[in-house]
């Protein structure tokens, strides 16, 4: 603080307190919807009954819901009220512009509650964490813009020329998430409520990974580490253990978590250095995480004992710890072997539970204890309300996580189990392996209640916290002497050290953090664009075509209906090459089949077994009574009813227009194909129709949705089976 | 796997600069100065128009 404090007059300066209030509402709000839908769902699995037959209330449109409004709404608000809070005392600035802050404010909401509605209302891209349809996507862009240039704006005009190590992690946050959101949102408007990605098959597969892990490291990670670094010394009033391994922790960690991405599609049709090298950067992982985790916790060195009194502490702690716990678990998940037994069950729903309730909840609820009266000029309504909130909380988390490990690990090695004697599988109908694990769904759904239970205890104490505050509360002024204007000479003569020259210059550091992170994405991104790299070419059948062909206009039509309701929420099309997967579903995936596939639906759960190779495997009456009833043909399906497929309408208007973009894109449809999409898809549906009636369905199909799922469905893992000549 | 040269270079550059910064940063004495910064956190803003400056205009 010495040869660096070449400073300008005297200034006064307001902090705009009114802007964090409002985050911290909103984040208390969307916490509750997004539990309330997470109870929900998680019920809808325990009995299929929950789901009621009606279309926005049924599991696949919910949980897209359930997950957005947990990572974007409930964590999103918390991380801008800490953001909003810590940034202006931190720079020693009211923040750029309340206008742009209240921009961000309603800006966001709004998103937010468009996009619960259109979710409900089977609006869906289809890709995880990325659900939301492509005018939302350009709002979302809007409205962070917004939030960086006021966030940047706020860091020129600082009076604190050094930059604490949670601004560093904020500013890895906003450039970070912009660049991972507007890459992978990259689509083509079909209408309003429907476009299709530009990438295809496992490209998408490998851009939405990236995405998707980023969306964990960049949103769910670093913003709540920087909150971390601020409010865990507040509360402890301790200073953080040790600040020169904040350093350490924060490079490395944004340099290496950008490229763990892979980890997420191990053992499907990815090449495998890809996913060796996503496997390698996810255990290196384990270093950077564990060194913050362990600042975090000796920060509390010589301070211990008030863990036992003080409920702000103990959350801070705990969710330290879990982010700790989930740290040690994501590499132990991302090793290939591990991950084989791990993927597509309920281990995943359990690792990322530790990490969403543990670490970003319950830092969000610490945070919140300690910023409210705070805000409200107030003391906090009752300490014994907020220490039952925590350990409601608590056991919330371990009855959910334990449940889902005790379940996950069961049904994964009921997959993979096979009976020496005969070499077939030992639980051949994927079934048994659900009806096993109903009973620790409601154990989790237990869980679920017992941590919304400690949340309205939060929101009783909130309330009457609030209600007890001053009604008016003058904002304070404060002074600090303003910085003279950066330029880099000026800084370079005033202190040579180099970091301190790259905090001094915040358009350079982000720059240079943007740099890092596009450079460890192209080397992950750009190779999947060489299709003949990645894609094996299109086989050769005897009779001279190619063997993957693309959708007719009736089968993508019943895509649109698979990925609009959700469907890759629960059933994978990525068949891994293992002994007891080929036995139970047929040959392994290939990346050729899904090179016309936008989105990639590959998955990553199976609550029901995998459809790769669905296709022909039943006639089509069986999918017809499955969507109505799924227990008439599968004795205790949990699996929810579809009765408006077969009431609604098929809508074919938009074929022609949806065959066009998907040929702009690539895929080989002659002209006349495309003109004649609709007639096409109209005889199509005709076909599948007539044969259900043979079959015994009603007369009259050919006008309802069912064919062009079924259709779809009836195509799954085809083209490969018939004879190909290589 | 044409791939790898692009790939490679990338790597070997990122790794090469990692390499030079933290070499440099070491040597200009960086890990010097990071006390301060932790203890400045815990320093509240002292109001100037609080209770005990009363009556001064801000």
């Amino acid at each position: 603080m010495t040869s660096e404090t070449a400073t300008g007059p005297v200034e006064t300066y307001r902090y705009d307190d009114a802007i964090a209030k409002k985050f911290l509402l909103a984040t208390v709000f969307w916490g509750l919807i997004a539990m309330l839908v997470g109870v929900t769902i998680a019920s809808q699995l325990g009995n299929w009954r929950l789901n009621f037959g009606i279309p926005w209330l049924t599991f696949g449109r919910l949980r897209p819901l359930h997950t957005n409004a947990a990572i974007f709404a409930f964590a999103g608000n918390a991380i801008f009220a800490g953001i909003y809070y810590s940034t202006q005392r931190l720079l020693k600035a009211r923040m750029f512009s309340d206008a742009l802050s209240a921009f961000h404010f309603w800006g966001w909401q709004a998103i937010i509650v468009i996009g619960a509605i259109t979710l409900c209302m089977g609006f869906t891209v289809g890709k995880e964490y990325a659900e939301l349809e492509w005018p939302l996507d350009i709002a979302i862009t809007v409205v962070w813009t917004a939030f960086a240039v006021n966030f940047f704006g706020t860091l020129i005009r600082r009076r604190e020329r050094h930059l604490y190590v949670a601004i560093w992690f904020y500013i890895a946050t906003i450039i970070t998430v912009a660049i991972l959101h507007v890459v992978n949102s990259v689509s083509i408007p079909v209408s309003l409520w429907k476009s299709y990605p530009v990438y295809a098959g496992v490209q998408d597969a490998l851009i939405q990974w990236w995405y998707g892990h980023n969306a964990v490291a960049f949103v769910l990670t670093t913003p709540f580490l920087g909150l971390m670094y601020y409010f865990l010394p507040k509360a402890a009033n301790r200073p953080v253990y040790s600040y020169r391994l904040s350093i350490i922790h924060f490079w490395s960690l944004v340099f290496i978590y950008i490229w763990a991405g892979p980890h997420h599609l191990l053992y499907t049709a990815l090449p495998e250095w890809a996913q060796t090298l996503g496997m390698i950067f996810s255990v290196m992982l384990l270093a950077p995480s564990w060194g913050g985790m362990i600042n975090g916790l000796l920060t509390l060195r010589g301070a211990w004992d008030r863990v036992r009194t003080d409920p702000i502490l103990k959350f801070l702690v705990a969710g330290v710890t879990f982010y700790g716990m989930a740290t040690f678990e994501g590499p132990l998940l991302s090793i290939k072997s591990v991950n084989l037994l791990g993927h597509y069950t309920d281990w995943i729903i359990s690792h990322v539970h530790g990490g969403a309730l543990g670490w970003n909840g319950f830092i969000t609820f610490g945070m919140i204890y300690w910023l409210a009266p705070r805000l409200w000029k107030t003391e906090l309504y009752s300490v014994r309300l907020a220490t039952a909130h925590f350990w409601a909380g608590f056991l919330g988390i371990v009855l959910y996580m334990s449940s889902m490990y005790v379940s996950g690990i069961t049904q994964g090695l009921m997959w993979r189990a096979i009976d020496p004697t005969t070499g077939r599988l030992a639980y051949p109908d994927f079934i048994e392996t659900v009806v096993r694990i109903v009973p620790l769904y409601w154990v989790r759904a237990t869980g679920g209640v017992l941590f919304l239970s400690g949340v309205t205890m939060m929101i009783v104490n909130l309330w009457l916290t609030i209600a007890r505050a001053p009604k008016e509360v003058k904002e304070e002024v404060y002074a600090a002497p303003s910085l003279r204007p950066l330029t880099p000479e000026a800084l370079i003569v005033a202190d040579r050290r180099p970091h301190r020259m790259l905090e001094g210059l915040p358009m350079v550091f982000t720059v240079l953090s943007a740099i890092a992170v596009l450079v460890g994405s192209l080397i992950e991104i750009v190779p999947s664009f060489l299709a003949h790299d990645y894609v094996e070419a299109n086989p050769i059948r005897a009779s001279g075509d190619r063997a993957i062909k693309p959708y007719t206009a009736l089968e993508l039509q019943g895509r649109d209906i698979y990925v609009r309701e959700g469907c890759y929420t629960c059933h994978s099309q990525m068949v891994r090459p293992t002994e007891a997967e080929t036995l139970r579903y047929g040959t392994y995936s290939r990346a050729e089949e899904s090179i016309y596939d936008r989105p990639f639906q590959w998955g990553s759960k199976r609550t029901g077994p995998d459809l790769a190779r669905v296709g022909g495997k039943y006639p089509d009456l069986w999918h017809f009574r499955h969507m109505l009833d799924p227990r008439a043909v599968v004795p205790g399906s949990i699996m929810p009813p579809y009765p408006w497929l077969v009431r609604d309408e098929l809508d074919l208007s938009l074929s022609e227009r949806k065959l066009r973009i998907m040929r702009t894109l690539g895929v080989p449809y002659s002209a006349e194909e495309v003109a004649a999409a609709e007639p096409s898809a109209r005889q199509q549906a005709r076909e599948v129709a007539a044969r259900l009636e043979v079959e015994g369905a009603p007369q009259g199909l050919q006008d309802k949705e069912i064919v062009a799922l079924i259709a779809y469905l009836q195509r799954l893992g085809r083209d490969l089976r018939q004879g190909v000549a290589r | 796997m044409s791939v790898i040269y692009l790939m490679l270079p990338f790597a070997l550059l990122l790794g090469l600069g990692f390499t030079v910064a933290f070499v440099w940063m070491t040597a200009h004495g960086q890990y010097d100065d990071l006390e301060t910064p932790a203890y400045r956190l815990l320093l509240n803003d002292e109001p100037v128009d609080g209770p005990a400056r009363k009556g001064r205009d801000a």
